[in-house]
């Protein structure tokens, strides 16, 4: 405990000197307009600000980074709130409640409730993460390589049957991925993949390219040619304060929310989105009055918006721990790290305090500053939202080329973003999520490099990932994925996976 | 046809091109694996998931449901962006980002010209000012200097 109090120390001396600081608001503060404004998604938003980040030291860069992830899941109540659409995609559940208490001169408390929930569960989880991550990259470094390849392929599964939708699509997406994370040179033999001569292609194609042409470039091209002119409530200041009753309401759901969204995020898959659904579900079902959801019950937006909050924090766990990220957006982060010559991995809170420390306590002061930009400046930020989409989307596109290009000052980047780009809009019209792809594309090297080792190790025999305990625990787990998955082929009716999915499909419509 | 099969169609012929390019790659052993072992497993699982798309994707909705309504503003879009590419280091950013803005505003979306041209130039320009001069970041500048 005294050593936990000492790290922390050492993390608010590092988050708050002037640089991190300032670095950190403004984190929050990109974040919270990138989940304000549709079509703009965390991902995209961190993917296109990297390349900014390259001049600063790994900390103030992360620092920058993880404030935009959390900040985006601030801003995205916003606009489900005062419009009924989700800034981002953990903001579906938000817009049902949200926007009926908005039609009903509520918006005040909605837009309170979310920011006041958002920050006890922001708060709430870097304890969790603070606490928990340290633990568990002890226990990790005892992992070999057949420990990390079952755990990556168990990551992937688990990723697979969490976003919904076909299992089989998803898989095909994983192995989609992986094989194009495999493009580029060997690092076992020195031989180029599947690079057809483009010595760019060398190194493999990045992360970034590939999703702000996935998430950023396929929304672009989806959303093309809308000339939806939304009606925008407006709060007023003075009405942001919420009754008596509307608290104690939501003390309940904002723990629950806390809780359930924290451990989701833990599991890999879009554990953000998936937790606002459980949550919204959950307080659905404890409620003494469920007839109120859907109408304007303050519990329908406190616990979603706490659990999305917590999720993105529960989300950093697995990355800052082990080096595996849980989905696209830790995938991204991890890449930044990566980008500054810091190996992510269980070994990391250990060789470098000074950048786990100091992001930990960042998010405490992350947290704080969003409270206070959400409440009063929601004003400045729904006006954001009058800006018509045909001035929005080119901005958008300029921007992803930036991006896109800074990140090697390679035009090969850019047409890489642009397939992808193609690719994504194709996808998404067949029902294919991009998001596993983008995780099989940051795991591919490792997953490949821990398989080839573990082979090598027992000269060739596959039973060396059965024979070690933790490496059969986790194939056991990847085992039930399967089955869980293979469920509803022997049982009739929809299983939860299908249901959600029919869920975001018709919130979407 | 159904969507689903449409799908396994294409997964299960991108399988076989992986397989087939994956040729020229040593496969090594099993206790030393070489660069074309892993892409060759990969390449057969996702062989075998286009076969499982393609034989229970009967009851899937029809490929010529998929409604494509915004394909040709997608694809003036798409032609932006290979024009952006195109010209990029030749031309530079900012005048690049000029064109591209304006084609976007302009002729696509249609807004007053003054309003295309306000956009445009501050837009390039401006983007150009905060991440090369302010950001650092290096943006091409192009044989005219710009």
């Amino acid at each position: 405990m005294v050593e936990t109090l000492q790290n922390l120390y050492l993390g608010f001396s590092t988050a708050l000197t002037p640089m991190n600081f300032f670095y950190g608001f403004m984190g929050c503060l990109i974040g919270t307009l990138v989940g304000v404004l549709p079509g703009v998604g965390p991902l995209a938003g961190i993917s296109l600000l990297l390349p900014t980040t390259f001049g600063l030291n790994p900390t103030s860069a992360i620092i920058l980074l993880a404030g935009i992830y959390y900040g985006a899941m601030y801003g995205g109540s916003t606009t489900s709130i005062l419009m009924r659409i989700p800034g981002e995609a953990a903001s579906v559940m938000t817009c049902i409640d949200g926007y009926a208490m908005a039609q009903k001169g509520r918006a005040g408390p909605a837009l309170a409730i979310s920011a006041i929930g958002s920050y006890v569960a922001g708060t709430g989880s870097v304890i969790g993460l603070m606490l928990l991550a340290p633990p568990l990259a002890k226990y990790a470094l005892r992992f070999g390589p057949p420990e990390y390849f079952s755990l990556l392929v168990l990551g992937l599964l688990v990723l697979g049957y969490m976003t919904g939708g076909s299992m089989v699509k998803n898989l095909a997406m994983i192995v989609l991925g992986l094989l194009l994370g495999m493009i580029g040179i060997d690092h076992f033999t020195g031989y180029f993949r599947f690079s057809y001569g483009v010595v760019a292609l060398g190194d493999g194609i990045g992360i970034v390219p590939v999703a702000v042409g996935l998430f950023g470039i396929s929304e672009i091209l989806m959303t093309a040619g809308q000339s939806i002119r939304p009606e925008v409530i407006k709060p007023r200041l003075k009405d942001l304060l919420p009754s008596k009753q509307e608290l104690r309401d939501s003390v309940a759901p904002i723990g629950r929310g806390s809780l359930l969204g924290f451990l989701i995020g833990i599991i890999p898959g879009s554990a953000h989105i998936i937790s606002t659904f459980i949550s919204y579900a959950v307080e659905r079902r404890v409620s003494k009055h469920p007839e109120k959801f859907g109408k304007g019950a303050i519990e329908g937006v406190a616990g979603p918006e706490s659990a999305n909050n917590a999720a993105s924090c529960g989300a950093l766990v697995p990355m800052l721990a082990l080096g595996v990220p849980t989905g696209p957006i830790p995938a991204v982060l991890l890449a930044a790290l990566m980008v500054h010559g810091i190996n992510p991995g269980p070994m990391l809170i250990k060789e470098q305090p000074v950048i786990f420390w100091g992001l930990i306590a960042s998010m405490y002061v992350g947290n704080f500053i969003l409270l206070l930009l959400n409440l009063p400046l929601v004003g400045i930020f729904v006006n954001l939202l009058r800006i018509p989409y045909k001035i929005l989307y080119p901005t958008i596109l300029m921007l992803c080329v930036v991006g896109v290009y800074a990140v090697n000052s390679s035009l090969v980047d850019v047409w890489i973003m642009t397939v992808m780009g193609i690719l994504g809009y194709v996808l998404r019209k067949y029902d294919f999520e991009p998001a596993p792809m983008v995780l099989g594309v940051v795991l591919a090297p490792i997953i490949e490099m821990s398989f080839r080792q573990a082979l090598a190790m027992s000269a060739g025999s596959y039973l060396i990932f059965v024979q070690r305990p933790i490496s059969v625990i986790f194939f056991m787990a990847a085992l039930a994925m399967i089955l869980l998955a293979m469920k509803p082929l022997v049982r009739k009716g929809k299983d939860w996976r299908e249901r959600l999915t029919k869920a975001e499909k018709d919130e979407k419509t | 046809m159904t969507t689903d099969r449409l799908s396994g169609i294409v997964l299960l012929l991108l399988a076989v091109f992986v397989m087939i390019e994956t040729r020229v790659l040593p496969l090594g052993t099993h206790s030393r694996p070489g660069p074309g072992y892993l892409p060759l497993l990969l390449s057969s699982f996702l062989a075998i998931l286009g076969i499982i798309l393609i034989v229970r994707g009967r009851l899937a909705s029809s490929w010529r449901s998929v409604k494509w309504s915004e394909g040709l503003h997608a694809l003036a879009i798409l032609a932006g962006c290979v024009f952006t590419m195109l010209a990029l280091e030749t031309l530079g950013y900012r005048f690049t980002m000029l064109i591209l803005t304006a084609f976007l505003f302009g002729v696509i979306e249609r807004l007053k010209w003054w309003m295309v041209l306000s956009l445009s130039v501050g837009l390039s320009f401006g983007s150009f000012w905060l991440f090369d001069t302010m950001l650092k970041v290096i943006l091409p500048r192009g044989s005219l200097g710009f």
